[in-house]
């Protein structure tokens, strides 16, 4: 299966070594998440918080089950609150 | 079978029809009931002391005096509200704002609480708790808490973001970056390079209801909450963490809303209302204060912001750079950081750079307000690109234009945009009338443009046939802004009956699963994804129904305008069954009918709006009248008119508050000098002018009809708009928000020398 290239905003690049985007293989949000903990640890305590991902410009706050098409565009972003 | 949020394009029957909204006559004849409206037997009064200290550290709380008081029932300070948040540091600063612990961090800051059996009695009370205060220094601006040696708040933030993690304490809660390109190469690249600072004051979303709720817990362990809140089944899970009790313990019932536009997501003083009634044994009535909303609830950040924008003489942007600098009140959270995601997304820039850095000081813990955080950043973008735009000898809306970003764009927080509205809504503010009316003397004209992202979120709701065919839709989204309205039209276009045969109402926590709160502009989007599922749901049961009552395979009917028909001419002997003979059969053909939806509405689409204001400017009292303002906004689609076009106008009326008037004012001393709307004046009737509204409609493809948010977004252009015109009035560029009086007058003066 050929890994993802999962874009990271600005918080969590220091948790990638200063990188922008990293290589995960996974085939749902909830699968990424949990690799990307594995792999980067620093990054649970955000995951814990709140990580939206954006696939192909679809925001997902909650689906954890959505499958993450392969050559999509992902995006990891902070959870946004709203007035 | 999950339900398929894809649009399908199609005609409507009742969706974008204007009907009648159902809680008008309550709420114009009062009957309709607020929070403070809340009423049970024995009931206590309970009032709050409050911090005179920006700053201080509590020696010692000696609440024996008040106890003793006869009429006092339960005093509570801190130690009544044990820490039950295991290590969730969100929620521990929920419950340490709800009352202080070691230390209070703002003028304002609740130090104890008393329940008495009148509010006389209650008032005396707290005169006779004494507080032993160690003041410390305090900083109230966001660039002065930011400098080495600034008054500290908290021991353990440690700015995050930054490589290598500071190891000394400090104000500096984070840092963060977006964008993409090379702005430095950008710049270089530029004809025209302008850079300009500007700063916005604090503001109040101003909700003409305060807060109030009334708790009633039991000997029993079981407890009930009425309250006004955007979100009842949020206030439930974090009420019941703070009182260490079980969620399904804790009934919330929302009463109706006076406005809340951010600042009823967050829990204030309702876990001290409960932990009052636990400790008396009695309901408890807490209701604020309005100075008490003002010094003690969720007003906005104020800012300090740096702007550099590089253009070409054709008007390309070739790089834009923005430092923004917020100040989250007293507790940590990450306000600047959604300025700079929000901050450049209107445009395709190939080289663009947003840096944020969010800061703790002694104000109020800050909140949402409406798009929370975008405003301000548009204010500052915005005013920037209406110098570029005249410097290079440009018309502001035809740079905007150029600039626009568009579906395949990369926006400037990273993911690529699909169909937007941002383009639509410059063409349309170019053919607008508005744009070309004539000026009069002292006046200007404005525009500028906004975005917001939107979200969905978990949403249930519960849709019931009564035995007579009518339809009851319970939803555990609060109406803020006119959803049972929209909500009972979707449910009515499912079902192909009238709008007059639905009624909506908003279900207590008890009834329904768990919904997120009415916020991000979700309560339509997702609450109507969810009608439109259970309805779906419900259609079936019903074509069921039929099948059973004609005794034909349920493959053989068809569900059309509200009743169901058996296909073709198989059966062309049996009349309809309509909705009204199919429930009163139910109880033969199963029980009762019903439909219910749990959905995660993700996928709610971003946002768009451009905004026009006339700004006339008394040059000798520096008192600015806008004359006329224009909202055009997408809405993907509006499934009720009124009430879109009601949100493009509160929001526009607000952000005429914030641009022209309204401030929080600190003193010295740390204290909120204008805690009152006597004082800190929000527009009355008086000071607006009809704002016109423009409804666009860009279908978002991920709702069954289209429909994107609406009721952030008119608040991100105001500011921009009415400091571009009111800049244009007085040939002065305005850069600090509020533009009231005093400051345009220190402006003009400061031309004249």
């Amino acid at each position: 299966m050929k890994p993802l290239d999962i874009h990271l905003w600005g918080a969590l690049r220091p948790m990638a070594g200063g990188a922008s985007s990293v290589p995960v293989q996974a085939k749902t949000i909830r699968e990424l998440f949990r690799k990307l903990a594995e792999q980067y640890p620093g990054m649970e305590p955000h995951i814990q918080r709140g990580v939206a991902v954006s696939i192909d410009g679809k925001i997902y706050r909650d689906q954890w089950d959505t499958p993450l098409p392969v050559d999509a565009e992902i995006y990891l972003m902070p959870r946004i609150p709203g007035g | 079978m999950p339900l398929d949020t894809s649009l399908v394009r199609r005609d409507f029957k009742v969706i974008g029809t204007r009907v009648n909204r159902p809680d008008g006559i309550d709420k114009v004849t009062g009957r309709a009931k607020y929070g403070a409206d809340a009423f049970a037997p024995g009931q206590l009064t309970a009032l709050v002391l409050r911090s005179p200290h920006a700053h201080a550290r509590i020696k010692k709380i000696d609440t024996s005096k008040a106890e003793k008081l006869a009429g006092v029932k339960a005093v509570i300070t801190s130690a009544d509200l044990p820490d039950h948040t295991g290590g969730d540091r969100a929620m521990r600063d929920v419950l340490e704002n709800c009352m202080a612990r070691k230390k209070v961090l703002y003028d304002g800051h609740a130090v104890a609480a008393v329940a008495a059996i009148d509010a006389h009695i209650a008032k005396q009370a707290l005169k006779l708790i004494k507080v032993d205060y160690e003041i410390l220094p305090h900083v109230t601006d966001v660039d002065e808490a930011l400098k080495p040696g600034a008054p500290l708040l908290h021991d353990d933030i440690f700015t995050e973001g930054l490589e290598p993690k500071p190891t000394k304490a400090s104000n500096y809660i984070k840092y963060a970056e977006y964008g993409h390109g090379d702005v430095e190469a950008g710049f270089k690249d530029a004809d025209v390079v302008i850079s300009k600072s500007f700063k916005t004051e604090q503001t109040h979303q101003g909700y003409i209801e305060p807060h109030a709720c009334l708790a009633n817990v039991s000997p029993d362990g079981t407890a009930e909450l009425w309250v006004c809140t955007q979100g009842h089944f949020v206030y439930r899970n974090q009420c019941a963490i703070l009182l260490g009790m079980d969620a399904n313990k804790l009934r919330v019932t929302a009463s109706e809303i006076g406005g809340g536009f951010g600042g009823k997501t967050h829990l204030w003083a309702e876990p001290l209302a409960l932990a009052l009634s636990r400790k008396a044994n009695r309901p408890v009535k807490l209701t604020m204060t309005r100075d008490e909303v003002f010094r003690a609830t969720g007003p906005t950040s104020s800012a300090s912001m740096d702007i550099k924008i590089g253009a070409k003489r054709d008007g390309t942007v070739t790089a834009a750079f923005a430092e923004l600098r917020y100040q989250n009140g007293a507790f940590p959270f990450t306000w600047a950081e959604f300025g700079a995601m929000t901050s450049w997304a209107c445009y395709d820039f190939k080289n663009v750079k947003s840096v944020s850095k969010d800061v703790v000081l002694n104000r109020p813990k800050c909140a949402a307000y409406r798009a929370p955080s975008a405003p301000i950043a548009a204010f500052a973008v915005e005013s920037v690109m209406d110098m570029v735009a005249k410097e290079i000898g440009m018309d502001p809306v035809e740079f905007r234009i150029k600039n626009a970003a568009k579906e395949g764009t990369k926006s400037s927080y990273g993911p690529v945009y699909g169909p937007i509205g941002i383009g639509p809504t410059l063409q349309a503010a170019k053919n607008h009338p508005h744009m070309s009316a004539p000026l009069g003397k002292n006046q200007g004209r404005g525009m500028a443009c906004g975005f917001w992202f939107n979200f969905g979120g978990q949403t249930c709701v519960d849709l019931n046939v009564t035995p007579d065919g009518n339809v009851t839709v319970a939803v555990g989204t609060i109406d803020v802004g006119g959803s049972r309205a929209s909500l009972a039209l979707a449910v009515a276009e499912e079902l192909g009956v009238s709008y007059d045969k639905v009624r909506c109402v908003v279900a207590d926590t008890s009834s329904l699963g768990h919904n997120d709160m009415t916020d991000g502009s979700r309560g339509t989007f997702s609450s109507s994804m969810a009608c439109v599922d259970a309805t779906r749901k419900c259609v079936e049961e019903l074509k069921k129904r039929a099948a059973k009552t004609w005794d034909i395979p349920v493959e053989e009917i068809e569900w059309v305008d509200g009743e169901a028909r058996a296909k073709g001419d198989k059966y062309d002997n049996l009349g309809p069954l309509t909705l009204k003979e199919l429930a009163k059969t139910a109880g033969n053909t199963g029980g009762p009918i019903a439909g219910h939806s749990e959905i995660v509405a993700d996928g709610a689409g971003v946002s768009f709006a451009t905004h026009i204001c006339d700004a006339e400017v008394d040059p000798e009292t520096g008192k600015t009248k806008i004359t006329r303002y224009t909202v055009i906004q997408d809405a993907g689609k509006a499934m009720h008119p009124s009430y879109v076009e009601g949100q493009y106008q509160g929001g526009a009326a607000q952000g005429i508050g914030w641009a022209t008037n309204e401030e929080y004012i600190y003193g010295k001393d740390g204290r909120l000098q204008n805690a009152g709307f006597l004082d800190y004046r929000i527009p009355v009737c008086s000071d607006l002018p009809m704002i016109d509204t423009q409804i666009l409609e860009i279908p978002n493809p991920n709702h069954p009809y289209g429909v994107r948010g609406v009721g952030e977004t008119s608040i991100v252009p105001p500011l921009a708009a009415i400091a571009n015109a009111i800049s244009n009035a007085t040939g002065v560029r305005m850069n600090h928000i509020p533009m009231s009086p005093p400051r345009i007058l220190k402006a003009l003066k400061t031309k004249k020398k």
